[in-house]
């Protein structure tokens, strides 16, 4: 049943100063209220148990994506749309703009945020494995002033992050890439369309002259407990050649860190086969490049 | 403020269909009842209210959007079109009259939000040939039907597309899977 409506007070802070003191003074009261996709259902849910806050709408800092010499860094408030309508970003960045596309359906895109989508900390947030790919960089803003994180340590554990009392994300940076990178994003869910994904899969290889590759990173979503990065995979690949062998290798390192789980959307088997195909597929797709 | 107290009414200022409008409502009331209860614009319907089906679909600031997922607080000094401002006047505007000659609705609880969605694709396509099959289905993607299998809507919408822009524009209408 719908929570009751009346219950909840709602502040729109004009700046940033203001959000975070709202923040400081009262440490804990106020949940961060951005798009609303994740909260307004809670709320629609009956379960959305903070009953003051914080929407960020109105405030400019946390909004637009800046280019600048060696990254992007993109605002709290931006939209899965916002991103798939920034071009230069996307020319960048094609498994962000494959990432964001396939976030719920576009009216949702419309709405939901980046930062929004990090901070709800689902195992199964698309941005997820596409963000560890990118070597994504968080900066986190209080009362205090603000610290840059990695992404990668920024989930702890199921539903836990680095985030303190006090902060928000205030910006995503994602450091430029060097040119001749493989990109993938994939996605599978029930449908094309408003589907939780069963696995989500982020891959970026790139390639020297002689085919070895000089850098490869493989990132998961939903097939463990927070998205991860497949470093033991990604080892046994780093400055190797690709071929058959080498692939299967890689498949069998994958499987010591997936740890899949039966629940209503899938079962622990399906996505363990699944991650494993979605690898080798990105893989031969990467050993294919630059061959006849 | 304790928690058992309710929240102070707010002032949302909006424009609706051109027209200036101002609501005393509290802040997370959803923007599709401040549509339909305070406006009385009852042509944006409520199907799942948790952003699944699209049938409460709008245009905020010209961006298609779920009013079910919409606090009032963040309506706020925005732009809004709803299905009452997609009709010229008494005239139908062309997607609905091509979803009225190809039986393109039912029961129509889910046929403002789909309007809605071809309005949004069409106000953002640059040329025609950007109205590609897989382009129309990723902009229906979020509105659901219970009533019509689909096959009648999506005809509707080729139909409607080949109105504005003749029959080269999107997909053949016979090809659907
Ligand atoms: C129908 C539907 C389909 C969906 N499909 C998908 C999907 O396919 N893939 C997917 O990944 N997600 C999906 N989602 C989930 C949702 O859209 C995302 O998680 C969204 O990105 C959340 O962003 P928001 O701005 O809407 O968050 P909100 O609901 O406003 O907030 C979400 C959480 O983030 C916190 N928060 C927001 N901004 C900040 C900030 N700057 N600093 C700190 N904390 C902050 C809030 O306190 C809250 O805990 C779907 C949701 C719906 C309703
Ligand atoms: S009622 Fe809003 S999406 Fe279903
Ligand atoms: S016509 Fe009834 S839900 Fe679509």
């Amino acid at each position: 049943m719908r929570g009751n409506i009346p219950a909840y007070d709602v502040r729109a802070p004009k700046s940033l100063t203001e959000a975070l003191e709202f923040l400081h003074r009262e440490p804990g009261a106020w949940k961060p209220l951005a798009g609303g996709t994740d909260l307004m259902v809670l709320l629609e849910m009956g379960v959305l148990e903070h009953k003051r806050l914080l929407s960020l709408h109105a405030v400019p800092e946390l909004k637009g994506i800046r280019e600048e010499k060696d990254r992007f860094v993109i605002g709290a408030l931006t939209t899965f749309g916002e991103i798939q309508a920034h071009a230069e970003l996307c020319r960048e960045f094609p498994l962000l703009r494959e990432a964001a596309a396939s976030v719920g359906a576009i009216a949702i895109q419309n709405r939901a945020t980046l930062a929004g989508n990090i901070a709800n900390a689902s195992p199964a947030a698309d941005s997820a494995p596409a963000l560890l790919a990118l070597d994504a960089k968080l900066e986190l803003a209080s009362h205090e002033g603000s610290r840059w994180v990695e992404y990668r340590a920024f989930h702890t554990g199921y539903k836990k992050t680095l985030l303190q009392q006090g902060e928000l994300i205030r910006a995503i940076a994602l450091p430029k890439l060097a040119p001749g990178y493989v990109h993938a994003f994939r996605k599978v869910g029930t449908r094309k369309a408003q589907a939780i994904s069963k696995v989500a899969f982020a891959g970026l290889a790139r390639k020297a002259p002689d085919g070895k590759l000089t850098e490869v990173r493989l990132a998961f979503g939903s097939v463990a407990p927070t998205a991860f990065r497949a470093t033991t995979a990604e080892s046994r690949l780093q400055g190797r050649v690709l071929d058959l062998a080498l692939i299967r290798d890689a498949k069998q390192a994958l499987q010591q860190q997936l740890t899949p789980i039966d629940d209503v959307r899938s079962t622990a088997e399906y996505r363990r086969r699944v991650s494993l195909n979605l690898l080798e597929d990105f893989l031969l797709q990467a050993k294919n490049r630059g061959e006849a | 403020m304790s928690p058992s107290m309710s929240a102070q009414k707010i002032t949302v200022r909006c424009k609706i269909n051109g027209q200036d409008r101002s609501f005393t409502t509290y802040p997370m009331a959803r923007l599709l009842d401040l549509l339909r209860e305070d406006a009385g614009l009852t042509g944006t319907k409520e199907g799942c209210g948790e952003g699944e089906c699209g049938a409460c679909s709008v245009l905020v600031g010209g961006e298609l959007v779920n009013s079910c997922l919409i606090p009032a607080i963040q309506a706020e000094g925005t732009e809004i079109t709803t299905i009452e401002g997609i009709a010229e006047g008494e005239k139908l505007n062309f997607i609905q009259q091509a979803f009225l000659e190809y039986g393109g609705a039912q029961c129509g609880i889910c046929t403002p939000g789909m309007v809605l969605a071809v309005v949004y694709l069409l106000n953002r396509i640059k040329k025609p040939e950007d109205l590609t099959e897989a382009a129309l289905r990723t902009a229906l993607a979020g509105n659901l039907c219970r009533c019509t299998g689909y096959t009648k809507i999506f005809e509707s919408v080729v139909r409607a597309c080949h109105a504005r822009f003749g029959a080269s524009a999107g997909a053949s209408s016979g090809d659907q899977r």
